[in-house]
Order: structure tokens, then sequence, then C-alpha cells
């Protein structure tokens, strides 16, 4: 079982107390009327997935109740930081140099947004 | 040579102690219980309000007489109180902005103590239980094999298991299973 650290508790507890929230810092347009139906889709439903390092909100469901963000590795499964909802990005290179992470880690830089339902229809 | 024991079959719904379990699963006495909900500006009122000081530090607990205070998350906290006085009322008096719920009937306390009692509880929970990672006064939302549970640790061999009504037969059904499988 994976011991994840929660930000609030200042204490590592056991995955089953915790719930993943998908992708952290999804930033909603405002005002969103201005946004073209391409951004906003991307905005709603695609995100990056990546294979290695990625920015995640989680929230401590059966424990504090608070939603925090992580950087995770999707290959290990290791978990580099986490930090409080609200809080800047961390700088992953930095964590990646202090040694923090597996060697197999890849850092990708995030690929644009783009609507896959618009290849689908070409 | 290695020790061996033999193993008994039991009925699946033969409940209560059949081995030399030390442990016992009772139930707590009838309690009032608040769910309260503030930020930081309005413990210190509110802690004047209850008659101790509400806990600030992750895990922990602040017991006055009858009453106790368990830390849930940073702006949250469940209030217990078996005794006679008035939870709600004394809640009243503080007027600062705070949310009071009464939750008295939708908790079930449930009493596991006895030598072995956390072996009992991490039959279903998978936190750390050891003394150094929650002490005695060690309080925490948790859960206990497929249902949520608080979890507070009232003495060394002692914890009460706060659950929600509905899950109360699961909860002390599976506290008593466990407690017949562990051997001190
Ligand atoms: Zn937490």
């Amino acid at each position: 079982m994976l011991l994840i650290k929660c930000p609030y508790c200042e204490d590592e507890r056991p995955e089953l107390e915790f719930r993943n929230a998908g992708e952290a810092h999804l930033v909603r347009a405002n005002p969103i009327v201005d946004q073209s139906d391409d951004d906003f889709a991307a905005f709603l439903y695609f995100r990056q997935n990546p294979k290695g390092l990625q920015f995640e909100r989680w929230r401590h469901i059966h424990g504090c109740g608070r939603f925090f963000n992580a950087v995770r590795d999707s290959v290990s499964d290791k978990f580099l930081t986490v930090y409080k909802a609200g809080e800047p990005k961390p700088n992953v290179e930095q964590l990646v140099t202090r040694g923090t992470t597996p060697a197999e880690a890849v850092v990708e830089s995030p690929a644009p947004r783009t609507p896959r339902t618009k290849k689908a229809e070409a | 040579m290695v020790e061996t024991i033999q193993a008994t079959r039991l009925h699946p719904l033969q409940s209560g102690r059949t081995g030399p379990a030390a442990v016992s699963v009772t139930l707590a006495d009838n309690a009032t219980r608040v769910s309260l909900r503030a930020r930081p500006d309005a413990v210190a009122a509110l802690s004047k309000a209850l008659g101790l000081a509400l806990p600030t530090k992750p895990k922990s607990t602040a017991v006055n007489g009858s009453r106790a205070a368990l830390w849930l998350g940073p702006d949250e906290w469940l209030i217990i109180d078996d005794g006679e006085s008035n939870l709600v009322a004394d809640l009243a008096k503080a007027k600062v902005l705070h949310s009071a719920v009464d939750v008295s009937h939708r908790n079930v306390g449930i009493i596991v103590s006895g030598k072995g009692a956390e072996g009992v509880v991490n039959g279903g929970c998978p936190q750390d239980l050891s003394e150094r990672a929650f002490p005695v006064g060690a309080a925490s939302r948790t859960v206990l094999g497929k249902i949520e549970v608080v979890l507070w640790r009232t003495a060394e061999n002692t914890f009460r298991v706060e659950c929600w009504r509905s899950f109360s037969p699961y909860a002390f059904a599976f506290l008593q299973v466990s407690a017949r499988d562990i051997w001190v």
C-alpha cells in the first residue's frame, strides 16, 4: 500500500484514505464566454496524462477532507512532493536533481492542449 | 521446534469471544456529539464557550471532564460529551461565525479495550497505530474495513471507534471477529 503525505495532516497516511481528483492547476477562463468552443472543450475534457511526472489533485477524503496537490511519477507511482491547494507549482527540475526520483522518471514539458475530436472529424 | 496452533472451525454467525481473546468490544454510552466547523479566528471564542482548548494540531484531542474535542481537519472538530452538560447550548453562547450540527444520533461509539486492542483495530484499519505514530490522545478520521470511522485512542490499550449509525452492525461485527483472531 502506498503511503501518501497529506500537507494538512502533516503525516504519511495509507492510500485507502485518499482519492485522486484528476489533473491539477486547470484554470477556468474568465470570462468563460469569451473562450472558443475548442478551448473550452480542452479545458473541460482533455488531460495531459503524461508518462512520467504529473501534477495531480488529491483529496484526503477519509482523513481531514482537504484537497491538495501532488507531483507523482505515473510510471513508478512515487510521490515527489505534496503541497496545499492554492500554492504555486513546485519547481520539478529542482526536485528531480535533488535525487528524490527514480532514474527512469521523465520530465515532460506539457504539450499544448489540442482537442482530439477535431482529428477524428477531419 | 515450531509451535503449531490447531485452528478450530467457527460458525460464521458466531460472535463474541471463543478463544483466549483479551480484547473486549463493547458499546460506548450514549453521548451528545457535535460536528463543529469554524475558521481559525473563531477558535478562541469557541474554546471559551466549550470550556476546553480546541486542538489545532493534526491528529490531536483536548479533554475536559466528560467533554472531548477531536481534531478532524483544519476547520473541523468532532465534539463528544457523554455527561449531562448541554453541548449545543454552550456552543450557542459563542457569538462568532461557526457551524455546529448535532450529530448525536448519527454516530455510534464502540469501545475496543484490552491488551492487543491496537491489533484488533488494525485488523481493518491501515493506519500505523503504534504508540509512536498514534499515541494516547491521538484521534483521526480513517477507514475500518469498507467504512469510514473516527478513531480515538483514549488509553494505551483502549480505542473508541465512532461510526455512522447504519454502519454500526458492520463495524461491531468486524471488530468482534478481529478480536477473536487476536492472540496476545
Ligand atoms: Zn489530511
